[in-house]
């Protein structure tokens, strides 16, 4: 793990993305449902999910959106990504969502479906449940 | 990075839910600029008040934080969406009056000075050399780091929210000493504002953090305003250096083929259907310089001049308000150019405007083309 930009501790379903989110263009702020149909999470939801993707793009404006797909009760319980952007870094902490970043390796080791323990105050911070 | 024994009791939620959320903004930021503590901060100014720019979850959060969320600070304010005094002249939804309002009251609830203005440097008095303020508006951050000796990160609405409601900001990147590891040579000869916007714009593409500049003579106010809100628009950079003689760092050339790139990119059309002036806002010397040039003239077309409510009142007193409104000119406080609801693409096919960040956010936010003329080519070609 590289960083803890917002503590905590949960434990849920992985979620993967390869492509970067944007979360003021792209994600629909009641249902937390991806509407961009260019994004390999065309109609998912990112709701109850351990969402794992690259890194946040565009308005910082974003940071709202996150804050309100958790006031909707449709937001992920964690995120988790390979670079940190103040939209996600912001909007995590607005919202009280965990956010670490990983390095690559982790990143790939991190396989859509599977469950995981994230515990940012722990020494090994991501436990697989097999 | 480092907190004392009360920041961290109030990120565990010590001090209530709103110190809460106010810690954890400060901190996500700071680790993710490599902060290595929190420092105090004297001033705040924040974005994130035009209802078009936050919209319903914009509105809805500050609603909800009002409730109990104080500033700690001197805490001032971006544009919003309109100027309540002549808002039924243009045609704005309820709706968007409504929530705007809301906004509003939410900011004043918090204790935030209502100034609406892009230009707190041009409103306020600037405290003293080396001051750490928080600046959400880029184009007031880079300003301040540049010409008022004052020190502030390029940041976000929610980290000036946050500094403004603990007074503190995290210590990294501009906050400390830095220099620019890139110098624009500027080879552009006789310059105006515009060219010193399409300058800004250029620096803040190549620029990152810190940008040094060499070749430029003296800027009047209304170029140091141009440059800043050019790059503002187009990249992270927060701050100028004019040095002549940086030896260690990279060159870069601003030359004519440089600046046709910018305009090329920015100028859309070669006619506008209505002028803007200000995007950042007018300050009252553009504004009495301004009644000046246009005496005995007056535009052919709609003029829509975009200042801080404290300036339209004192043009008001001084008579320079008349002489424009004499013009043609319509006086709009409390908005601005950039991002405003007034314009839309059904209405107006072009604007012509001689600010690069008014240019660029008119074309990319409003959908509507830009023809861009330095002031004097305005008054020139506009007025009769």
């Amino acid at each position: 793990m590289k960083k803890t930009l917002v503590k905590g501790k949960v434990k849920g379903t992985i979620l993967k993305s390869q492509n970067p989110i944007n979360f003021l263009g792209t994600m629909d702020k009641k249902t937390g449902i991806i509407n961009d149909e260019y994004h390999d999470l065309f109609k998912k939801s990112v709701k109850d999910t351990i969402l794992v993707f690259p890194y946040g793009i565009g308005s910082s404006v974003g940071a709202y959106t996150i804050y309100s797909i958790k006031s909707n009760n449709s937001a992920p319980l964690a995120m988790i990504c390979k670079k940190v952007d103040l939209t996600v870094a912001t909007g995590c902490a607005l919202a009280n969502i965990p956010l670490v970043t990983i390095t690559e390796e982790e990143f790939s080791s991190l396989e859509n479906g599977k469950e995981i323990l994230l515990d940012t105050e722990s020494s090994s911070p991501i436990t697989f449940f097999e | 990075m480092e907190l004392t024994r009360e920041e961290e009791s109030a990120l565990k939620g010590e001090q209530g839910e709103t110190m809460q959320t106010a810690y954890r903004i400060l901190v996500a930021t700071g680790e993710a600029t490599d902060a290595e503590k929190l420092i105090p901060i004297e001033w705040a100014h924040l974005s994130g008040v035009n209802y078009n720019t936050i919209g319903d979850a914009g509105e809805e959060f500050l609603s909800s934080i009002s409730k109990d969320a104080r500033v700690k600070v001197k805490t001032s304010l971006n544009p919003m969406g309109f100027d309540i005094d002549n808002v039924s002249n243009y045609n704005l939804e309820d709706n968007f009056i409504s929530k705007q309002l809301s906004i509003k009251q939410s900011y004043e609830t918090m204790g935030v000075i209502p100034s609406f203005s892009c230009i707190p440097y041009e409103i306020f008095d600037i405290p003293k050399e080396g001051t750490q303020v928080s600046f959400a508006e880029s184009n007031a951050a880079i300003h301040a780091n540049s010409f008022d000796n004052l020190k502030t990160n390029k940041e976000s609405a929610f980290s000036a929210l946050a500094s403004a409601l603990t007074g503190k900001s995290p210590y990294s990147s501009l906050r400390k000493e830095t220099s620019s590891k890139l110098t624009i040579q500027m080879k552009v000869e006789n310059p105006n504002e515009l060219t010193y916007g399409m300058l800004g714009f250029f620096a803040g593409k190549v620029g990152n953090e810190s940008v040094n500049i060499s070749g430029i003579g003296q800027m009047d106010r209304r170029s140091c305003k141009s440059l800043c809100g050019g790059m503002g628009t187009s990249g992270t950079c927060a701050k100028f250096n004019f040095n002549e003689d940086d030896q260690e760092s990279e060159k870069i050339d601003f030359d004519e083929a440089e600046m046709g790139k910018v305009y090329d990119e920015l100028n859309t059309c070669e006619k506008g259907d209505l002028i803007t002036l200000g995007s950042p806002q007018l300050g009252l010397e553009e504004i009495s310089d301004l009644a000046v040039r246009l005496k005995g003239r007056s535009f052919k077309k709609r003029c829509m001049i975009f200042c801080p409510r404290a300036v339209k009142e004192q043009a008001t007193k001084l008579g320079h308000r008349n002489k424009l409104e004499k013009a043609g000119c319509e006086i709009l406080s409390d908005c601005c150019t950039c991002l405003t609801p007034l314009i839309k693409k059904e209405e107006v096919d072009g604007v012509t405007t001689n600010s690069i960040k008014g240019a660029y956010y008119l074309k990319n936010s409003n959908g509507v083309n830009v023809n861009l003329k330095s002031l004097s080519e305005i008054i020139k070609d506009e007025t009769k």
